[in-house]
């Protein structure tokens, strides 16, 4: 077997040494449960402390404001059906976009089912949202707005300080803002460690993150819930993070997450420079090789825009799933769309949202990259997808 | 004092002569094996009937297994066993009526739990040493019911229970019936090759040969990249079903990636499902030489889709010199779909993994198509290497339950 180049990232990403090491030691030593009086208890509820520590830092957020949850989809549920269930009085309308994680949009169909309305806020063939849709979407009865950062299978990034002076939020906003509805809710867990987000100075409320997609383990993730703001737990019990998320904390999930966000938002602008260019490299790479290939995403007109780690590609005539199986065997682990959706039938809801024609819905591959890739692993990749397209032409449904 | 069976029976109309003792024994094997891991059972072959003994071997013969648990697993076993037909948990007593009448009011009892309920008596007397006749050994327990069980009433027509007793070397009282899957005991028919895709229809198509007692290995035809490792795992999950019926299934997962490139490459897209099918056929035959098989079967369905119309089935078979079995031919769609949903194998089944493949199944495949034109177009394949390509690239494993 070749040696493997994993360019699929934003589905999950190998554990760091230091994570592990983390992980390792908070099951073998510090076992205790954070909420023992003991010392076995205590030194597990700082080990918790310091990695919640940590995660606010790299938002810019206290301590106190960070939600240790089971992943970025509790994030997400917790936001969007905690939010609107503690603001049922206050309004119904909720407005969010097309494009956004699965996680997202089955929370507001759970909220459509109950009453709620929600708006889907359309995009542009890039996947950008429009400021002026959101404007004119915006009601007062409006409670929750939840925009993603970084889109998940193309990579774009939302204009999120538009959002906030569409919300009235931000350095600008006035006194007092913020203390008002609509809560803003961001879904960050493609753009952490890649993309820098400051709670304060962006205004939002609400930010979903995962570990694992930073190389931290499955399991956990957290949501950053500004102070002041009420939300209705959906797990209920010992009253364990601020009675927010009941249940004995994942002590080794949230000491590995400490450890690899540490390590991320150390490296980040360093790393969000090398990604780029290797984003950049990989992208060229392959449209040179395969000249029919088309970019998705920002990426294909506004790089700007763009995430530094996510190259979505569609080649028109293929089958994405084969072609991920011939660049397998070729030792190149990449991706149809997202890996939530790659087990389904369904044809991607974003990628459909963008105006894909069904050709290249079907034909789109998503390579994702990670600080640990480099420059060899992005050749590498090229040159198997050169060969595994040539290998593959000419098998079109006839 | 009575003993805790569960009476099995089997065998059909028809089977006789020689033919007997064979299936016996195959079916005592196969009884044994589906109750393999209960230490407490012990099968005895008597008259007929087998006979499943719970606690013998547990060091406390005659005592009664309690809360039935342990008779109630014997007959979900059995229930997927091929070649029985029914059995019942029963109590076996001597052939003493005081017996018979103590183990009669039981069954009775315990199958009314306490309400009041209705009644008949069944009596069948095998044993012609046994004074009383059938009809006078029901009036006799009948009687004895009303008087030894508070609350129940005869009802003859419609009865709530039914409390059967048969006599033979011992008496066998019971309350219930448990069907099998009836047909032959796998192993008994010899063994057969299925082609197995992963669809709805071949995991039926196996278990319907199973059931007329054949014992399978299965060929799997695996194209990556077109197909994945879940497509092929898939396989070893319907696989598993299948001998969670019949016992372990051998699987020869066949690369066929460059056979099917090849007719792509080489034949008129019309005809590549049906050149495909004739070299899958080949691949298949010289498989069920290695496995000492006698036939192929196939999932196919007359007339379900291009390559299942009778004149593509006449042009597939004229490849393969075994008989290619095809025990789907008959059924509507629906009906295989309640068949596998029974048998436990359609929600693996529907799985999408599969679809891939689809790149290879033209727009327009030829419904009927003819024998020149097929031959023709093979003409352009180096059939004899393609086979031994594909043979060359089998991975075998041995799937259990």
């Amino acid at each position: 077997m070749v040696r493997a180049v994993y360019l699929d990232n934003s589905a999950t990403t190998r554990a760091r040494p230091e994570v592990v090491r983390a992980v390792v030691s908070a099951l073998e030593e510090t076992y205790g449960n954070p909420s023992s009086p003991h010392g076995l208890g205590f030194r597990a509820e700082r080990l918790v402390k310091e990695a919640r520590e940590a995660v606010a830092r790299a938002l810019g957020a206290e301590p106190g404001e960070v939600v240790f949850t089971s992943g970025g989809t509790e994030a997400n549920n917790l936001a969007l059906v905690g939010a609107a269930h503690a603001l049922r009085r206050r309004g119904r309308r909720v407005i969010t976009t097309r494009v956004e994680h699965p996680s997202v949009l089955r929370a507001c169909e759970r909220l459509e089912e109950e009453g709620f309305e929600v708006v889907y806020l359309p995009v542009d063939r890039l996947g950008l949202i429009s400021p002026a849709d959101m404007a004119a979407a915006l009601t007062p009865d409006t409670i929750l707005v939840s925009i993603q950062h970084v889109n998940n299978e193309v990579g774009t990034v939302q204009p999120l300080p538009e959002v906030a002076r569409v919300l009235g939020r931000g350095p600008g906003a006035p006194a007092g803002a913020g203390t008002g509805l609509p809560l803003w809710h961001v879904d960050a867990v493609q753009s952490l460690g890649k993309l820098s987000l400051d709670v304060r100075r962006l205004g939002v409320d609400l930010v979903s993150l995962s570990a694992h997609k930073i190389h931290g383990p499955k399991g956990c993730g957290a949501l950053y819930v500004r102070t002041g703001v009420k939300l209705r737990p959906l797990l209920v019990g010992g009253g364990q993070e601020g009675g927010l998320r009941a249940g004995t904390e994942n002590v080794p999930g949230i000491a590995g997450f400490g450890a690899a966000v540490r390590l991320a938002l150390a490296e980040r602008e360093e790393a969000a420079a090398r990604l780029a260019a290797l984003r950049d490299r990989l992208a060229e790479g392959i449209l040179r090789a395969v000249p029919q290939a088309r970019l998705n995403g920002a990426l294909a007109g506004r790089p700007s825009e763009a995430a530094p780690h996510i190259v979505s590609v569609a080649f028109p005539g293929l089958r994405g799933e084969v072609l991920v199986h011939a660049l397998e065997e070729r030792g190149v682990y990449a991706s149809t769309g997202a890996a939530c959706s790659a087990r389904r039938h369904a044809a991607s809801h974003v990628l459909r949202a963008l105006g894909l024609d069904p050709a290249a819905v079907e034909g789109t591959l998503r390579f994702s990259l990670s600080p640990l890739n480099t420059e060899e692993d992005v050749d590498a990749a090229v040159a198997a997808v050169g060969e595994a397209v040539a290998a593959l032409r000419g098998l079109v449904r006839r | 004092m009575s003993r805790p069976v569960v009476l099995v029976r089997y065998g059909e109309i028809g089977l006789k002569g020689a033919n007997r003792p064979a299936f016996e024994r195959v079916l005592l094997k196969r009884v044994q094996r589906a109750l393999a891991g209960l230490d407490e059972v012990r099968v005895d072959r008597r008259h007929g009937r087998l006979i499943v003994r719970l606690a013998a071997a547990a060091g406390r013969p005659g005592e009664p297994d309690g809360d039935g648990t342990l008779a109630e697993e014997v007959c979900q076993r059995l229930a997927r066993v091929f070649g029985v037909v029914s059995a019942s948990p029963a109590a076996e007593t001597g052939l003493d009526l005081a017996e018979i009448e103590a183990a009669a009011a039981e069954a009775l009892r315990s199958a009314a739990g306490g309400r009041p309920a209705t009644f008949k008596v069944e009596a069948r007397r095998a044993n012609k040493g046994f004074p009383l006749d059938s009809q006078a050994l029901a009036r006799h327990l009948g009687a004895h019911l009303l008087r030894a069980v508070p609350g129940v009433t005869v009802d003859v027509h419609r009865p709530q229970v039914t409390v059967s007793v048969e006599v033979r070397e011992a008496a066998y009282v019971y309350t219930r019936t448990v069907a099998g899957p009836g047909g032959l005991p796998v192993g008994s028919s010899g063994r057969a090759v299925l082609l197995l895709s992963g669809g709805i229809d071949s995991p039926v198509a196996g278990w319907m040969a199973m059931k007329r007692g054949l014992e399978l290995a299965a060929a799997h035809f695996h194209s990556p990249p077109f197909t994945s490792e879940r497509s092929r795992q898939k396989v070893v999950d319907l696989c598993r079903v299948l001998a969670r019926w019949g016992g372990p299934v051998t699987v020869h997962v066949v690369g066929f990636t460059a056979a099917q490139r090849e007719i792509y490459d080489r034949c008129p897209p019309e005809l590549g499902v049906t050149l495909m099918r004739r070299l899958m056929l080949r691949v298949a035959e010289d498989l069920a030489a290695r496995e000492g098989a006698l036939a192929l079967v196939t999932g196919e369905s007359l007339g379900q889709v291009a390559s299942q119309t009778l004149e593509s089935i006449n042009v597939i078979n004229r490849v393969a010199s075994l008989p290619i079995l095809r025990p789907l031919i008959g059924l509507d769609k629906g009906e295989i779909v309640a068949l596998a949903r029974r048998i436990g194998t359609y929600d693996l089944s529907i799985l999408p993994y599969e679809d891939c493949c689809t790149i290879f199944v033209p727009r327009h495949p030829r419904t009927r198509p003819r024998l020149e034109e097929v031959e023709a177009a093979e003409a352009a394949l180096d059939v004899p290497a393609l086979v031994a390509g594909a043979l060359a690239a089998v991975e075998t494993e041995v799937v259990d339950a």
